[in-house]
């Protein structure tokens, strides 16, 4: 029987007369990995970013390993991660302080053998001493990940992981992401514009319009409805409004 | 409402890795106090010869602007570390994570005073050798007068730093003048009888007033004044809960407007 991780059930969030997210409910399996897709501004950071109490929602409930997040954040905090192109780590300190301090505030236990755990599996040892902020953007979305990683998450939240990387080092990314939930079962979500990363990861997709889901389903199903080729094909579908069934060649 | 030492050390451990990866950094925490100390020295030595008060209290000065210095370094203390979160873009991670917010204000304030010991130990320490003047000579009561004003200094700071997460870095600046806004009230250098008498209410409202005015008492009088120390306690609370409180209201409505993300870029 499954298990239900992350469950959504009617959210909003209005900043005044904008509705970022206008209702939304869904619920994600453990063990499986869901995309949240749509374009720029359809609400997928917004709504992310509600699943980690970054933000308060206007209106629903989400439920996270089985608490409601809006009163027991901190009951789950320790059991989730999140990693985002998006959002740094103080430059100046090196890679190893960074990480430190990190696998301290997630209460890790024996920090220095996680800490070589993580180098080794990511290959990231070798500059464990130089400054965060003197990495390649290639370096510093390991580091991302082994700071995502550091706790040993049962939920990993990811803001487009492989943002503006080359294709190298975004199918690096790739490997560990399912290489890590391959090993723990742990449930991954996460927004992406790169729909071959979704084709290859992902168990389920959640289509986003206007702060709305439009549709959802597994990829190889969506791109069978809509008659397509591949995800991209079918966002382009649904970002510009063509529903399954109506497709135009 | 639980605090964890172990988050708690972690930011610590974090603002101390930020403070020694530039030796810069250090000296720069020294300098200010030392020029003050230096500049406030020779103005000492000047008036000594001229006024019957400083030769009554020759570190009549040089104790003020040490002092001075203390409220001022651990307000930065609080306020410039916290802005260093929002320029690096960090605080996405560090509230994903179990930090709690008041674990981070206590971060803040631990690593506040641990600048304002180097930077004003070290032009206090300075102030030995070059005019022969030691605070230390106010003995026990100076370990009031720093607690009062460092706790001043957190309240304003805290404030400072709410102010900045309500309304973006564009209000940075506010942090290197906010505490010389009330400078003229304080009583630094002058009593507050000095004042006109309608601005001493307002002068007697501030925790430092009462600290200044025990400092004179203490070099002038040979007295150590308890009144003023409780009126200095008393206010401190008051202002510090405010601090504290106003900060974590304005750390609520950025989770409420989504700032948390959005701050630094």
């Amino acid at each position: 029987m499954t298990e239900t991780v992350i469950q959504v059930e009617n959210l909003y969030k209005h900043y005044g007369p904008i509705k970022a997210v206008d209702g939304i409910s869904f619920q994600v399996q453990r063990g499986s990995t869901c995309a949240l897709l749509g374009g720029n501004g359809a609400g997928k950071t917004t709504t992310i970013a509600m699943l980690l109490g970054l933000l308060l929602p206007s209106d629903g409930r989400i439920r996270i390993l089985g608490e409601d997040m809006l009163k027991h954040r901190y009951r789950v905090l320790p059991r989730m991660n999140f990693s985002s192109p998006y959002v740094d780590l103080p430059h100046r300190l090196t890679v190893a302080q960074n990480l430190g301090v990190y696998a301290r505030l997630y209460g890790v236990r024996k920090v220095r053998q996680r800490l070589a755990e993580l180098g080794r599996e990511l290959d990231i040892e070798a500059f464990f001493k130089r400054p965060y902020g003197k990495l390649s953007a290639g370096q510093k979305t390991r580091v991302a990940l082994a700071k995502a990683l550091l706790n040993k998450p049962e939920v990993l939240l990811l803001d487009e992981p492989t943002a503006s990387l080359d294709p190298d080092t975004a199918d690096r990314a790739r490997n560990t992401l399912k290489d890590y939930q391959t090993h723990s079962g742990a449930t991954l979500f996460m927004a992406s514009h790169n729909m071959s990363e979704v084709e290859r990861l992902c168990d389920q997709v959640i289509m986003l319009r206007s702060g709305r889901i439009v549709d959802t389903g597994p990829p190889h199903e969506l791109i069978r409805r809509y008659g397509r080729q591949d995800m991209e094909e079918v966002f382009l579908d649904i970002a510009r409004g063509i529903q399954s069934g109506e497709v135009t060649v | 409402m639980s605090l964890s030492l172990g988050r708690l050390g972690a930011m610590v451990l974090r603002y101390v890795y930020l403070l020694r990866s530039s030796w810069l950094r250090v000296v720069e925490l020294a300098y200010w106090p030392t020029v003050q100390m230096i500049l406030w020295g020779f103005i000492t030595q000047f008036f000594m010869t001229n006024s019957t008060l400083l030769s009554r209290a020759a570190g009549l000065f040089l104790a003020a602007v040490l002092l001075w210095d203390v409220l001022f370094r651990s307000q930065l203390g609080v306020s410039v570390v916290f802005f260093e979160e929002l320029h690096s873009r960090n605080l996405g991670h560090l509230f994903v994570s179990p930090l709690r917010p008041y674990e981070l204000v206590c971060a803040l304030l631990t690593i506040s005073m641990i600048r304002t010991l180097i930077g004003v130990g070290a032009a206090a320490a300075l102030a030995i050798p070059f005019y022969g003047y030691s605070i230390f000579t106010l003995g026990l009561p100076l370990i009031g007068f720093f607690v009062n004003l460092m706790v001043m200094g957190w309240s304003v700071g805290l404030l400072v730093s709410a102010l900045v997460l309500r309304h973006g870095l564009g209000a940075e600046s506010i942090a290197w003048i906010a505490v010389f806004a009330l400078a003229p009230l304080c009583g630094v250098y002058y009593p507050v009888s000095v004042l006109p008498h309608w601005l001493q209410p307002v002068a007697w409202c501030l925790p430092a007033s009462h600290v200044f005015e025990g400092m004179r008492a203490v070099l002038l009088e040979h007295t150590f004044r308890v009144d003023q120390m409780v009126y200095a306690v008393l206010l401190n609370a008051v202002y510090l809960a405010a601090g504290v409180g106003v900060f974590l209201l304005s750390f609520h409505s950025a989770r409420q407007r989504g700032l948390l993300l959005q701050m630094g870029e």
